[in-house]
């Protein structure tokens, strides 16, 4: 076990370099520290640390949302809580609040959809796959296009044509942004790790955690509220995007095993590393164009995503 | 009589529909009891309001003298635990790790789990007849070993009073006699209380010295099973005809189904 934790730490420093060594403009490993180089480098280190933050906050977000439906294909942009705190932040724009509000909006946004699909999906105290997935998948269309309808009809400049609120950015405009986020998505995943116990007993099921003592319905709140701040913090700034939380957290349970006790771990190292990679990948692929990160996640993402619901099928 | 659990007036049910309607009985220190009736009689609604898994609505039930519903829930736990009828798990969990998932009543928050707790997961394992399983991953156990895992997660609680859910429904004959005889030696030998809702009434015969018969939320007839197992009881409540015997290897009663058409 420990043996693959340090390889993942190995890889994410591999995909650090890479990503501070390429760009428009590739630098070798010699001018790194060069001194006219230092600007761009500190662009990039920027971006890299909000990919790091975004990747381990949206997979974190993951793993407690699969935890409480019991299914692993929950994640804040399946079930749209990526779209309603996105839509919480474009409402906050528009109006056109101070930008440390603007969180608190998407906040609302996330927790509003959260609570939404979760009531949608319930029948008799269970969450059926199908059900679950067909209510995220319509609050998230709902919800986005309500986002493009306000992108359109306001006149503001920040959100005209920002097309990348659908489909991410993890370019850094201003540091306090890339401050505010980090802090709330480190303290965020620092309080949901105290929970592993709980998250492992209520994945196997609700009442079975209460029969191991678990206070399910506080503990379930909590983690909920603090799922919602993790991707609302994370949307306001990068906008939405998805499959993150669906497909790391998958694979580090193959990798490390269900026990949230590693894996919550392990999942931020893989998320880490994916998003910086892809990050890298969307700056360099085409270059001078940026392919926005989301079509990068979604292209990994969704034929993973379509594995995983065959096979759910097929064990019934 | 050693009393361990009394229940006293117990009401509750679900949101709008009461279940359990003033409910009084208690359960003795190394009682086998038996919870039997008829679909919908609240069988499971009466354990899930002793397990605390729903809230009573009124009256109480106290443990060693204590009200269960002031008490904090992992030291309920550290002392009851319950099996469910079905276990489905979706995640590729180990055995090992399930069963060790019976120490959180004993854990504080982020407290790891020490050599002990893991050698009393072994002991459980073991126990339930179980140990070679416990590297494989719980979604590819056939269900009486699942059954049985998640009895021995529940005995890695060690608790002084287990509640089983109907734990044989799906399970074959051989593995029904297979678990049943396993809560009958934990019963004997470790002197733990155990309490089941069965529905196959033999079962119940054989196994249980206490059976209580639920109907319509209510207690119809509590006793030894010679006292309950009666054809007129069951005939009031099952709407069949029967005829009980006598079992020529346990003496126990034995109730044998008369189809309509032989009448």
């Amino acid at each position: 076990m420990r043996s693959r934790i340090i390889l993942l730490v190995i890889l994410l420093v591999v995909a650090i370099l890479w990503g501070i060594l390429k760009g428009a403009v590739d630098i070798s490993f010699r001018d790194l520290f060069l001194p006219e180089n230092q600007p761009i480098v500190i662009l990039r280190l920027m971006r890299i640390a909000l990919s790091i933050v975004a990747g381990s906050g949206l997979a974190v977000s993951g793993i407690v949302l699969q935890a409480i439906m019991r299914n692993s294909l929950a994640e804040p942009y399946l079930l749209g809580t990526s779209s309603g705190a996105g839509l919480g932040a474009v409402i906050a724009i528009i109006i056109g609040v101070s930008w440390a509000t603007i969180p608190v909006f998407a906040f609302i946004g996330a927790i509003f959809s959260l609570v939404l699909v979760y009531n949608l999906a319930r029948q008799n105290g269970r969450i059926p796959e199908q059900s679950l997935i067909l209510s995220g998948v319509v609050v998230s269309i709902a919800l986005s296009a309500i986002i493009v309808f306000m992108i359109s009809i306001s006149g503001s400049e920040v959100l005209h044509g920002a097309t990348w609120w659908l489909w991410g950015n993890l370019q850094v405009y201003d540091l306090k942004f890339l401050i505010m986020v980090s802090v709330t998505v480190f303290f965020g995943i620092a309080a949901i790790y105290i929970f592993f116990q709980d998250l492992n007993a209520i994945s196997i099921g609700e009442e079975e955690a209460i029969h191991l003592g678990v206070n399910v319905n506080q503990v379930k709140r909590i983690l909920i509220v603090l799922a919602s701040l993790v991707t609302a913090s994370i949307v306001s700034v990068c906008g939405i995007i998805g499959f993150v939380g669906l497909m790391i957290p998958h694979m580090m349970r193959l990798v490390v095993g269900p026990n949230h006790k590693v894996l919550i771990p392990a999942t931020c190292l893989a998320a880490a590393i994916f998003m910086v990679f892809s990050d890298t990948l969307a700056r360099t692929l085409l270059p001078p164009l940026e392919i926005p990160i989301g079509v990068i996640t979604a292209a990994v993402g969704a034929p993973i995503f379509i594995i995983l619901l065959k096979r759910s099928q097929r064990v019934k | 009589m050693d009393i361990f659990v009394k229940a006293n007036s117990l009401c509750g049910g679900y949101r709008n529909r009461e279940v359990i309607k003033d409910v009084s009985f208690s359960i003795a220190r190394g009682d086998f009891m038996g919870i039997i009736g008829p679909n919908g009689s609240g069988k499971t609604t009466l354990l899930r309001l002793l397990t605390r898994a729903i809230p009573i609505d009124s009256g109480e039930v106290r443990l060693e003298g204590k009200s269960i519903a002031g008490m904090d829930l992992k030291e309920f736990c550290r002392q009851v635990a319950f099996v469910p009828q079905e276990t489905i798990i979706n995640f590729p969990f180990s055995v090992f790790e399930v069963v060790l998932l019976g120490r959180i009543p004993h854990l504080k928050r982020l407290q790891p789990e020490t050599k002990k707790d893991r050698q009393i997961a072994s002991g459980a394992l073991a126990m339930t007849d179980v140990g070679h399983l416990e590297d494989k991953r719980i979604d590819e156990l056939s269900s009486g070993e699942r059954q049985r895992v998640i009895i021995a997660k529940a005995l890695t609680q060690e608790p002084a009073l287990l509640f089983l859910d109907e734990p044989t429904s799906h399970l074959d004959i051989g593995h029904q006699i297979q678990v049943l005889d396993l809560l009958r030696k934990l019963n004997s030998k470790n002197s733990l209380t155990i309490v089941l809702v069965l529905h196959d009434l033999n079962l119940a015969a054989e196994f249980c010295n206490r059976i209580i018969l639920l109907d319509g939320g209510e207690i119809f007839k509590e006793g030894s099973p010679e006292e309950v197992l009666t054809y007129q009881n069951i005939e009031a409540l099952y709407k069949t005809t029967v005829v009980v015997r006598e079992n020529p290897y346990s003496h126990k009663p034995f109730v044998v189904l008369v189809p309509k058409g032989d009448k």
